[in-house]
C-alpha cells in the first residue's frame, strides 16, 4: 500500500465511524441532530479522500455534477411541504438506484476486458438492483402522487411473470460471470432490472405503499453493498449495509403492524377493488349511521375531560395537521387532557404521522405508540379520528372473514364516543367495510378534515 | 485479489449486525428521518460515481457525471431534509399549559 492509499483507507474507516453514529444519535430526538451533524462531517471527509485517489484524473465533469446536484438537492428540500415527505423519499431512492446501477455500466465499459469473473458477477447484481430500485421507486413516487391508480394492478399469471423474471436476471448475471465479454446480456440484465422494478411495484396497493417504501430502500442499500464488493471498497459495502440493514427492519416492522407476511404484501394484490368492495357497498346500504354537525360534536367535545386524536393518511390528505394542533390547544385551554394514538403503519410511510404533527409543534411526549395508549381507551370520554380508517377497523379484532383480521388496531370502540372525521361514506382504499362508523356511539362529521377541525374550534369558542 | 471477496464478506455481514442493533434501538416516533437519514448514508455511492466520472473513460465520464449528480442530490438534500425534520422534533419547552394529567409518565 502507497502512503497515500494507506491515508484513503483511514479516512474511510473515520467515515464509516461517523456513520454508525449518526445512526446511534437517532435513538432518541435529543441527541439525533448533533448524530446527523457527524454523518455529514462522515460524508464530507468520504468524498474529499475519493478525490486524492490516483484514478480521479479529471475534475470538470465531477465538478459539473457536484454543483448540479448541490442545487437541486438545496432547492427541493427547501421548498418541499411535510406532507409530501413520501414522495420525496420514494424519489430520492430513485436517484440512488440509478446513481449506483450507471455506476456499474460505467465500470463495465471501462475495464470489461481486465475483470475478474467475481468483478463482474458483483456488476451485475448492482446493476440488477440499481435500475430495479429506480423503475420501482418512479412507480411507487407515481401511486404516492395518484399519476398510476393507488389500487392493485393485477392480470393472470403475473406473479409467475415476475418471478420468472427474478430468474431470468439471475441466470444472465450467470452468464456473464461465465463469459465476461456478452455485454448484450449484461446490457440485459439491466432491462430485466427496470422492467421488474414496474411489474413488481403494480399489483401493490395505496395502503401498503410504507412496506414497499422500506423495501426499496432496503435494495438501494443493497446496490451499494455490490457496488463496494466490485471496487473493493469497504465504506460502501458498511455504508450499504447499514442502508439495506435499516430498510429490511423497517419493512418488517410494517409487515407485522399490519399482521401480514412480506410475502402477502409483495405477491398478494391486498385490497383488490373487487368483490368485497361490492359487498362493503350493499351491506352498508341496510345499515344506518349518525351523521352529525359540527354543532353535536363540539358539544360532546366541550363535555369531555380527556381526548385522544387518531390520525390517518386522511389527515395529510387534508394538510389538517396544523388544525389538529389548534382543536387540541383549544381543549387543552378548557383543562381538558389530549393525547395522540399513532399507529405504525398509518399514512404512506413509517413516521409519517409524527413527522407531520411535530411539524404542527405538538410536544412528542403527547404521541403514544399502540401498546402505550391501547388501555387508555376505555378511560376516555372522546376520540377523534381524523382520516384513519383501517387502523380503527373493530373487524380485525372480531371478524376472520375480513382482509385485515389479526391486525393489531386501536381499541376505539371502548372509548364513550367516537368522533370521526371524514371525506364521504365510500370505504377507504382497502374497500374494507368498517363497523366502527355504525355504531351507536359513533358520530360520522363528513366532509373535508380540515375545514370541519376549523369550524371545531369556532364552536368551541362561541359556547365559551 | 483471490480472497479479497471473503475479506468482504466479513466487513458485510459484521456491519449488517451493527445495523441491525444500532436501528432496532430507533423509536417510531423517528422513523421517517431514519429513513431520509439512510438515504443521504447511502449516498455514499457518490464515491463510486466521482471515480467513474473521474476517469480518462469517455462514457465513463458521462454516466458519471449523471450518477455524481443523482448520488449529491441524495446527500444534500437527504441530510438538509432530516435535519429540517429533526429541528421539528424537539422537545418545546415553552409548551401551552402545565399539563398535569400529559405526558408518559403520567398515562401509565
Amino acid at each position: 500500500m502507497s502512503p497515500t492509499q494507506i491515508v484513503l483507507s483511514l479516512a474511510y474507516i473515520v467515515s464509516a465511524v461517523l456513520f454508525i453514529l449518526c445512526l446511534r444519535g437517532l435513538s432518541s430526538p435529543d441527541g439525533a441532530r448533533r448524530g446527523l451533524f457527524l454523518g455529514e462531517i462522515g460524508m464530507l471527509l468520504a468524498v474529499v479522500a475519493t478525490l486524492l485517489h490516483k484514478d480521479v484524473v479529471r475534475y470538470e465533469w465531477i465538478l459539473a455534477g457536484l454543483v448540479l446536484g448541490s442545487g437541486i438537492g438545496i432547492a427541493i428540500s427547501a421548498w418541499i411541504p411535510m406532507t409530501k415527505m413520501p414522495e420525496r423519499i420514494a424519489f430520492s431512492h430513485a436517484f440512488g438506484g440509478l446513481a449506483t446501477a450507471l455506476v456499474g455500466v460505467a465500470e463495465y465499459l471501462r475495464e470489461a476486458d481486465q475483470l475478474s469473473s467475481f468483478k463482474v458477477g458483483a456488476l451485475g447484481f448492482e446493476t440488477f438492483l440499481g435500475f430495479l430500485t429506480f423503475t420501482g421507486s418512479i412507480m411507487a413516487y407515481g401511486k404516492l402522487q395518484g399519476v398510476i391508480t393507488g389500487a392493485p394492478v393485477t392480470w393472470k399469471g403475473q406473479n409467475f411473470m415476475n418471478i420468472g423474471l427474478f430468474f431470468g436476471s439471475l441466470a444472465a448475471i450467470g452468464v456473464v460471470v461465465y463469459d465476461r465479454s456478452l455485454s448484450h446480456v449484461f446490457f440485459g440484465i439491466a432491462g430485466t432490472g427496470l422492467a421488474l422494478g414496474v411489474m413488481a411495484v403494480l399489483p401493490i396497493g395505496g395502503a401498503d405503499m410504507p412496506v414497499v417504501i422500506s423495501l426499496l430502500n432496503s435494495y438501494a442499500g443493497l446496490a451499494a453493498c455490490a457496488t463496494g464488493f466490485a471496487l473493493n471498497s469497504q465504506i460502501l459495502i458498511i455504508s450499504g449495509a447499514l442502508d439495506g440493514s435499516s430498510g429490511i427492519l423497517l419493512s418488517l416492522l410494517m409487515s407485522k403492524a399490519m399482521n401480514r407476511s412480506f410475502a402477502n404484501v409483495l405477491f398478494g394484490a391486498f385490497g383488490t377493488v373487487s368483490d368485497p368492495a361490492a359487498g362493503a357497498a350493499a351491506s352498508q346500504a341496510g345499515k344506518s349511521y349518525n351523521e352529525a354537525t359540527v354543532e353535536d360534536a363540539a358539544a360532546v367535545l366541550m363535555a369531555s375531560q380527556s381526548v385522544i386524536f387518531i390520525p390517518g393518511y386522511g389527515m395529510a390528505v387534508s394538510q389538517a395537521q396544523h388544525a389538529v394542533r389548534d382543536l387540541a390547544a383549544s381543549l387543552e385551554r378548557r383543562g381538558v387532557d389530549v393525547k395522540y394514538a399513532i399507529h405504525p403503519v398509518a399514512g404512506r410511510m413509517p413516521g409519517h404521522m409524527n413527522v407531520l404533527l411535530a411539524e404542527a409543534n405538538v410536544d412528542y411526549d403527547k404521541l403514544f405508540d399502540l401498546d402505550n395508549i391501547n388501555d387508555d381507551f376505555a378511560r376516555t370520554d372522546a376520540v377523534i379520528v381524523v382520516g384513519a380508517n383501517d387502523v380503527v377497523n373493530p373487524a380485525a379484532k372480531k371478524d376472520p372473514s375480513s382482509p385485515i383480521y389479526g391486525m393489531p388496531v386501536f381499541n376505539v370502540e371502548q372509548s364513550r364516543s367516537v368522533i370521526v372525521l371524514k371525506r364521504s361514506m365510500n370505504p377507504g382504499f382497502s374497500g374494507v367495510e368498517n363497523e366502527l362508523f355504525f355504531q351507536p356511539n359513533t358520530m360520522m362529521v363528513l366532509g373535508d378534515a380540515k375545514k370541519t377541525l376549523l369550524a371545531l374550534i369556532g364552536a368551541l369558542k362561541e359556547g365559551h | 485479489m483471490g480472497t479479497e471477496w471473503v475479506f468482504n464478506l466479513y466487513v458485510f455481514v459484521l456491519a449488517t449486525f451493527v445495523g441491525y442493533q444500532v436501528i432496532s434501538r430507533v423509536p417510531p416516533l423517528l422513523h421517517t428521518p431514519l429513513m431520509s437519514g439512510t438515504n443521504a448514508i447511502s449516498g455514499i455511492s457518490l464515491v463510486a460515481s466521482l471515480l467513474a466520472a473521474g476517469s480518462h473513460h469517455f462514457i465513463s465520464q458521462v454516466l458519471g457525471f449523471v450518477a455524481v449528480t443523482c448520488a449529491t442530490i441524495n446527500v444534500v438534500g437527504g441530510f438538509l431534509i432530516t435535519d429540517r425534520m429533526l429541528r421539528m422534533f424537539r422537545r418545546k419547552p415553552d409548551a401551552p399549559a402545565p399539563k398535569p394529567g400529559t405526558g408518559k409518565g403520567a398515562a401509565s
